[in-house]
């Protein structure tokens, strides 16, 4: 699937669900599965620190594609940290570096990738961006 | 007092809904909502008077520069502070220790000299020291905190020294709602000849605040914390030193007389209030006084405490609750965190249930260090709240952990 088709299919999965409650228990449930990152990178180095909440992002590169694991103190981060991961992993770093996220608008999550919500999403996108430029850059 | 229904009537933004639901305003800390005499008063100053304060000799001129001038009056006399000159308008309360610190450092501090805080502090009753301190040399010296969250008088008066240059400290702790024995900390620090700053944002809305009696040598607060507009604040200081410490800012109206080679300053309180001031949101703010006093700051108190009490009570049955600051004398707030949940989590979900609070550090990480936390929630109640409100709150809190179970 692309990048495109990923977000399409989240927004159709949020349209489902009028009431916000529901919305956020779906964030929930997304958050209690997202795969568990290896403890070894939940450091410093991996962390994207917000006044709200923290992000831990581990990036891998095969050479090809670039996988992403990562993990947040808080529950409902951590289901939107599971759909950005969703859309970005596995991707060649220039489809990451020319995603255009417009799902976490569509579904109504703006306010928690605001720049003054410091949630750690913000830079967690800036971050998956960085780490496809660094590890293109490595391949020139 | 007037009937709680006549009073929430006054604040129109209260009967709004958010996410469908009736607002339940808890974050008082944070801000104020603002009565209907506020809006109007700031509304008149632009339709009917607007003219920049003590510049043109025109009509509008003197009727925006008088309203002014009286706005600080009706300062002075709420705080009861000796002369309107001692009375300066700001940004709010960061602006005046941004202020104070500033001036005050150039004017008497030099290297080794320390200044005295609480671990209560808010940063803005912190960085600006430190970067004055950086600045002259200085040192900082904190007072600590027990678990209670109340200030270690015996820890302070061992601080006190010859080194001792100023004591800042707040009214109320924004983070835990701790009432600082004020009185023991000004008289100690004065008995050693210490001046003595108290930072008023999260005090003077809470009941009568007599700076003669208090007699602090600073007092700062925001006017958006006590029904008034954002923008406006103020910086009291006794005359003695206002009169000794140089302008923070240059600029129009502080002068007396300006040449390329030397500039005088104007008389106090001018000499501080460089620029074209927010004198509409002065207005607004003497109008936010007025109110407070109809409503009368002993009944306000009285009410707050009730309200205090109740949510302890209501918040305290609920399982895995821990409410941090436990002092005997607190301002209507309440800090707790829910255990295993994040307070980002809570705060989002109460948030969609309509319900407004704050979450994280507020901006008082050496308190949330204190207690290993890395952050709380925090409902921050005031006079217009009621216990019906508090009961949605802690129906929330019950709807947050059966979704974070």
């Amino acid at each position: 699937m692309t990048i495109k088709e990923v977000q399409d299919n989240i927004i159709e999965e949020f349209s489902l669900f009028d009431d916000w409650m529901d919305k956020y228990n779906l964030l929930i449930d997304l958050g209690k599965d997202l795969p568990v990152i290896d403890p070894k990178y939940k450091v410093k180095d991996f962390l994207i620190e917000g006044c709200q909440s923290k992000v831990w992002l581990h990036p891998v590169y095969d050479g090809k594609l670039i996988s992403f694991t990562a993990d947040s103190d808080a529950i409902i981060t951590r289901g939107i940290v599971a759909l950005l991961i969703k859309v970005m992993t596995n991707r060649t770093p220039d489809e990451i570096i020319a995603t255009d996220l417009y799902f976490i608008d569509k579904i109504g999550l703006r306010q928690n990738l605001s720049p003054t919500r410091s949630n750690g999403l913000l830079s967690m996108v800036r971050q998956m961006k960085l780490y496809a430029m660094a590890f293109n850059a490595k391949n020139k | 007092m007037k009937e709680i229904n006549e009073i929430r009537a006054d604040f129109p933004i209260l009967s709004r809904k958010v996410y469908g639901k009736p607002l339940v305003y808890f974050d008082n800390g944070a801000t104020t909502q603002k009565p209907n005499c506020v809006l109007d008063a700031v509304d008149e100053v632009y339709k009917s008077y607007n003219g920049n304060i003590h510049r043109g000799v025109h009509f509008l001129s003197d009727m925006s520069s008088e309203a002014y001038e009286n706005a600080r009056e009706k300062v002075r006399a709420f705080i009861n502070a000796d002369k309107r000159e001692e009375v300066v308008f700001t940004s709010g309360t960061t602006g005046s220790i941004n202020g104070i610190a500033f001036s005050f450092g150039e004017r008497y501090i030099k290297a080794g000299d320390e200044i005295i805080l609480s671990r209560l502090e808010h940063h803005a009753n912190i960085v600006p020291w430190q970067m004055m301190c950086e600045r002259r040399g200085a040192v900082l010296r904190i007072i600590p905190i027990n678990d209670n969250g109340e200030v270690m008088l015996d820890e302070y008066y061992k601080l006190l020294s010859s080194r001792t240059r100023l004591v800042s400290v707040t009214q109320a702790s924004n983070a835990l709602g701790t009432i600082l024995p004020l009185k023991e900390i000004i008289t100690a620090a004065h008995s050693i000849n210490i001046p003595v700053l108290i930072d008023g944002a999260q005090g003077i809305q809470h009941g009568i605040v007599d700076l003669k009696e208090m007699d602090c040598d600073f007092y700062v607060f925001s006017g958006h914390k006590i029904y008034g507009p954002a923008g406006i604040g103020v910086l009291y200081g006794k005359e003695k030193w206002l009169s000794e410490m140089p302008p923070f800012q240059g600029g129009g109206d502080m002068v007396d007389k300006v040449t390329f080679e030397k500039t005088t300053y104007n008389e106090l309180p001018f000499k501080f209030e460089a620029g074209t001031m927010n004198y509409p949101a002065a207005i607004g703010l003497a109008s936010a006084l007025d109110y407070v006093s109809v409503i009368g700051r002993e009944d306000i108190a009285i009410r707050e405490k009730e309200l205090l009490i109740y949510a302890t009570g209501r918040l305290s049955t609920i399982k895995g609750l821990e409410i941090y600051g436990n002092s005997e004398k607190k301002i209507s707030t309440i800090s707790f965190h829910i255990k295993d949940i994040h307070q980002y989590d809570t705060g989002m979900i109460l948030d969609k249930m309509g319900i407004a609070v704050r979450t994280g550090t507020h901006c008082a990480q050496p308190v949330m260090d204190r207690f290993g936390i890395d952050g709380t929630v925090r409902a921050s109640l005031c006079f217009y709240n009621t216990k019906e409100e508090i009961d949605t709150l802690a129906d929330g809190i019950e709807k947050v952990k059966s979704m974070f179970a």
